[in-house]
């Protein structure tokens, strides 16, 4: 295997007395598609905010290329290359398709205050290179069209990708999506898995996605962990995880004798 | 494409603005009454584009904007008043304004650094708070006349300069707003999380929105100390602040435009409601019925004028809660890069 884009050791948190993530451990490689699920408070966003910086982790280390990533600010870890969208939508809502993008780009143009503030130097040819490379994210994700529209007023499928487009827009190595199918029905189920397939090797990304919805985890995760009650009581290859019955206890709580449903099935 | 009006609009109405403030004066257009409220405008306008910056662009609340402007009116007034040679006085005037901005920016850092910890209601006590230190501090100083206040300075605020200072004002918050680091307080109103996870800096983001909003209130002070050629602490006080409140949230919030909207409306509409302004205005009527009109009505307007101006923003809050020009700008104001990039019938924002 080669080196580890990211390699979480030995990661706990705690909120005052609960701990929300307890001694998780988890490496990717470049290039993987990896699933972290679990039920409801299981700590799966808990790790996204300690990966983002949101959280300060209370112990472990958290290393991504080369570098640690606890104790960084938010907006020094996003811009080292870990981008991620949030479980519900949190674009800037009153701001246009185009400006939620071009947020993004702060750190990626290189000009300082005064030169923002004459307009001289290097501002305006990284503005209009920060407008072109907007505008070809936008139009590679379908959204161009849509680039003076406020993200408010987009219905929610284009709201959720462009959350996503926000997010490339920080040329990440890694991408952290929550729940990216929330609220979706099968069928827009099945273009998201497509989409993130696509978007995986068109941006040549890291995956780790937190997601509910089986058949998506199942379908285009290389390999899965399972968080409950912020412990990681399972870990492998879909299979593996489909057949574990500490997975199987933790969704569906232990079968106690006698309580079984009438008719149960197979 | 045709993009609207192009890139010659903002310039040519900026030079035939300038060209106006140099032939009002020396044509006698308007008397020295009129030319006093043109120049209280564009001191307002300062004010209400720089506090914008802060309410508006950056969705905090601050009600510092006459602590600001005082220690721009007592810095630039001792300036010119202690430190220039009397000789050099008229040259020196813009450095005394410089001077004023300069070090209401430095307090405007104080502001700042609160503001990396606290938000909102919090954040709008800080700053009540700092207005309440500032009053009192230049109170409590004999050496700058203590509560009798300061004066000695020459009327040294012109049209010309009061309208230079205002394009430039506009200017720089226009370049300011249309640049990454504008786009990153816009961020930080909508979402200050999500705007660190994007890669902005929101610690730079608030230090730079407070030190313009700070300096530019501090340029402001300088004009209307050189103006008044009077200040005391009373002038500075919170319903300075409150006058500023209402230019911004009147004209509409993260919007130029809306600043000289509001400014203009605000300082205008006040002057118009006095009661000779009225009575001279309803001149025309026949006199049975401007009689009891002037005695019943006109004669009472000055209480009433500080009533109607309040209700007149408790009617625009509730038909049009973000200000007149609320989250828009004037297609005019806007870069024409950022106009395009937008595409066709889009609004800046």
């Amino acid at each position: 295997m080669t080196a580890p884009l990211l390699e979480i050791r030995a990661l706990s948190h705690w909120f005052g007395g609960l701990c929300a993530v307890s001694d998780f451990s988890l490496a990717l490689a470049p290039g993987e598609l990896v699933g972290l699920i679990g039920p409801n408070g299981a700590g799966k966003t808990t790790v996204f905010n300690l990966l983002t910086g949101v959280y300060r982790a209370s112990q472990g280390s958290i290393r991504f290329a080369g570098e640690e990533l606890v104790g960084r600010a938010p907006h020094a870890i996003a811009r080292l290359g870990v981008a991620r969208t949030f479980q519900n939508i949190r674009l800037f809502r009153d701001l246009t398709v185009l400006d939620n993008v071009r947020a993004a780009f702060d750190g990626r143009a290189l000009y300082g205050a005064a030169e923002a503030l004459g307009r001289f130097g290097r501002f305006r040819r990284e503005e209009a290179r920060v407008i072109a490379e907007a505008h070809e994210l936008l139009g590679l994700l379908k959204l161009d069209d849509l680039a003076g529209e406020a993200a408010c007023n987009l219905p929610y499928g284009l709201q959720r990708r462009l959350e996503i487009a926000r997010a490339l827009a920080l040329r990440p190595r890694l991408l952290l999506l929550d729940e990216p199918a929330a609220g979706m029905n099968p069928n827009e189920i099945g273009h998201l898995m497509e989409f993130i397939a696509w978007v995986r090797t068109r941006f040549d990304l890291t995956i780790l996605l937190i997601e509910h919805q089986m058949r998506l985890v199942m379908g285009i995760c290389e390999r899965l962990a399972v968080l409950d009650f912020g412990a990681t009581i399972a870990a492998g290859t879909p299979a593996e995880i489909r057949a574990d019955p500490k997975v199987l206890e933790a969704y569906l709580g232990v079968e106690e004798p006698g309580c079984r449903p009438a008719g149960g099935g197979s | 494409m045709d993009h609207g009006p192009g890139g010659w609009v903002a310039p040519l109405l900026a030079l035939a603005g300038l060209a106006l403030s140099f032939a009002i004066p020396a044509y006698g257009w308007l008397n020295k009454y009129q030319q006093m409220i043109l120049m209280y405008v564009g001191i307002n306008i300062i004010l209400a584009a720089s506090l914008n910056l802060v309410n508006g662009y950056m969705g905090e609340f601050s009600l510092g904007s006459a602590g600001f402007m005082a220690i721009g009116a007592y810095t630039a007034s001792l300036v010119t008043v202690r430190l220039l040679p009397a000789a050099l006085v008229p040259w020196g005037f813009p450095l005394a304004v410089l001077a004023g901005g300069a070090v209401a920016a430095i307090f405007g850092l104080l502001v700042a650094f609160p503001s990396f910890k606290t938000r909102g209601d919090y954040l709008a006590l800080v700053t009540l708070a700092f207005l309440m230190i500032v009053k009192s501090a230049i109170e409590n100083l004999d050496v700058i006349g203590g509560p009798r206040g300061f004066l000695g300075m020459k009327r040294l605020t012109t049209l010309p300069w009061v309208y230079a200072w205002t394009v430039l004002t506009l200017l720089m918050i226009r370049n300011f707003v249309y640049s990454r680091f504008g786009r990153g307080v816009l961020a930080v109103r909508e979402d200050e999380i999500a705007a660190e996870l994007m890669g902005v800096d929101t610690r730079r983001a608030k230090f730079l929105a407070f030190t313009l909003c700070a300096f530019f209130s501090g340029v402001a002070g300088g004009l209307f100390a050189h103006l008044l050629q009077f200040i005391s602490p009373r002038v500075f006080d919170i319903i300075k602040s409150t006058d500023v409140l209402i230019m911004v949230y009147l004209g509409g919030i993260a919007s130029i435009g809306g600043s000289v909207i509001g400014a203009t409306l605000y300082t205008v509409l006040l002057e118009a409601l006095r009661p000779s302004a009225v009575a001279w205005a309803c001149g025309w009527l026949p006199s049975f019925l401007f009689e009891p009109l002037n005695r019943h009505v006109i004669a009472h307007l000055n209480v009433w004028r500080m009533v109607i101006m309040p209700l007149l923003l408790v009617l625009v809050m509730l038909y049009r809660p973000r200000g007149i020009m609320g989250l828009r700008e004037l297609r005019w104001l806007v870069p024409r890069r950022d106009r395009k990039a937008l595409g066709k019938g889009q609004e800046g924002l």
